[in-house]
């Protein structure tokens, strides 16, 4: 009887150490791609046009959901925003309650997010049909290293797009919170401008919120890197990693704003 | 899709981009709104300067003419020493008055400077000595009720005798500067 209990006890905590231990694992081997990625990273600057094929496939491709959803967020924001002012007699605040709303946090963490499931997991996918396909294998056998010319190009391709897509996101919601603010429910116009002028610092707000959206987009690109270079060479396993890939990257992102704002925020 | 197309593109996506942040930091941020040239500093002591804070504004006439520098505490007169950084194209004189004002009800806190009618001006280093504290509305609150307070035991004694002063005192009260 005794026996059946202490077997399973030990199964269990067995099967949560060594499920840690798989983390610990990923991290790890993560980090050793990452900074693979950075020593080989001399190529994808060498040869540009390959970097430059992958901004266009996760930066000018992505551009249609980040401009579409930030203007509906910008728009929605402003209504929200309008809704509880109004009852404390500032509507003209609207425009700095937009404004900073979406220059500190929603700009950098929601491209963020939408980078994630359209750039992030086609990422992911190709790579994962590259290994399964044993691609990346072939590219080895022809003395090509396929981190520099696979991974590297696709890690700057994001670091590059991803403060240019928060930055495109930020003023398009700036753009649809005024269309919903000013001539929809009738904020005065000027009011509107200058006291988000007045109350948005070039350096805390805007700037900061580019240095997010590069961290983001390091992370966000990394963590699809490596999930399809370790994707199991199998369609059910590629299937997975993608999945991973946006779960992943979704809570490393919001995890990683928490952690940015509070250091920015200190200062 | 050939290479030259794709270039094309990504110059349209980076130009895009470089716009974004330019927009951002002209019409959104305060680069343009903000530029003070050469500033010279004075200081002025304040009792109590209620919520202003570092990089507040100075204004005069209701016009930004500097910023606030720094604050900082003197343990021997026990106030509050503001330095100011005023731009060098607005001279005021001497005998300024240095007020601490707040923007609205609830705003944030600026300091308004009031010309007085001295010849000398203003230089580096120079101490403004007239100066205004900030209202601190809990004070005010306080002194209120405890006038109200007092007013009231007052008219209670007073009136058996005599209810003129006593309502002579509560329309005084009504144009308290609240």
């Amino acid at each position: 009887m005794i026996n059946i209990i202490v077997n399973m006890v030990s199964r269990l905590l067995r099967g949560i150490g060594s499920r840690m231990i798989a983390r610990v694992w990923r991290l790890g081997a993560g980090t050793r791609l990452f900074m693979l990625a950075i020593v080989y990273s001399g190529e994808s600057f060498r040869r540009f046009h390959l970097t430059l094929r992958e901004v266009y496939f996760t930066g000018v491709m992505s551009l249609l959901i980040i401009i579409v959803s930030a203007f509906f967020v910008g728009m929605v924001l402003a209504l929200q925003g309008y809704n509880t002012l109004q009852k404390y007699g500032s509507s003209e605040a609207i425009g700095v309650l937009v404004a900073l709303a979406l220059v500190r946090e929603l700009g950098p963490v929601v491209t963020a997010l939408l980078f994630a499931g359209r750039a992030g997991t086609a990422i992911t996918a190709e790579i994962g049909l590259m290994k399964t396909t044993e691609q990346l294998s072939a590219m080895e056998m022809m003395a090509v290293n396929p981190i520099a010319r696979v991974v590297a190009p696709r890690f700057w391709a994001g670091v590059i797009s991803m403060p240019i897509l928060a930055a495109l996101f930020s003023m398009v919601g700036v753009l649809g919170g005024y269309l919903v603010a000013v001539p929809l429910i009738g904020v005065d116009d000027g009011a509107f401008w200058s006291q988000m002028q007045a109350n948005v610092d070039v350096r805390a707000d805007i700037i900061n919120g580019v240095i997010k959206s590069v961290v983001f987009g390091v992370a966000c690109t990394m963590i699809a890197l490596f999930e399809g270079f370790d994707a199991p060479p199998t369609a059910e396993g590629v299937s997975h990693a993608t999945t991973r890939t946006v779960v992943i990257s979704s809570l490393t992102v919001l995890g990683l704003d928490f952690v940015l704002t509070s250091f920015m925020l200190v200062v | 899709m050939d290479r030259t197309k794709i270039d094309l593109w990504v110059g349209v996506f980076v130009a895009l981009g470089a716009a974004a942040l330019l927009g951002l930091a002209m019409k959104v941020g305060n680069l343009t709104s903000s530029k003070i040239g050469d500033t010279y500093s004075v200081s002025a002591s304040f009792e109590n300067i209620g919520g202003l804070k570092p990089n507040a504004p100075v204004k005069s006439a209701g016009v930004v003419v500097g910023r606030v520098a720094d604050i900082s505490f003197d343990s021997k007169t026990y106030e509050a020493v503001v330095t100011i950084k005023i731009d060098k194209r607005y001279q005021f004189p001497k005998d300024t008055f240095a007020n601490i004002y707040t923007a609205g009800l609830l705003g944030e806190q600026y300091i308004g400077l009031e010309a007085g009618g001295e010849d000398d001006v203003l230089k580096t280093g120079d101490k403004i000595s007239q100066t205004q504290d900030a209202i601190v509305l809990e004070k005010m609150i306080s002194q209120f009720l405890y006038n109200k307070a007092s007013e009231t035991d007052k008219e209670k004694s007073a009136a058996p005798a005599t209810s003129e002063p006593a309502k002579e005192k509560s329309t005084e009260l009504g144009d308290a500067p609240f």
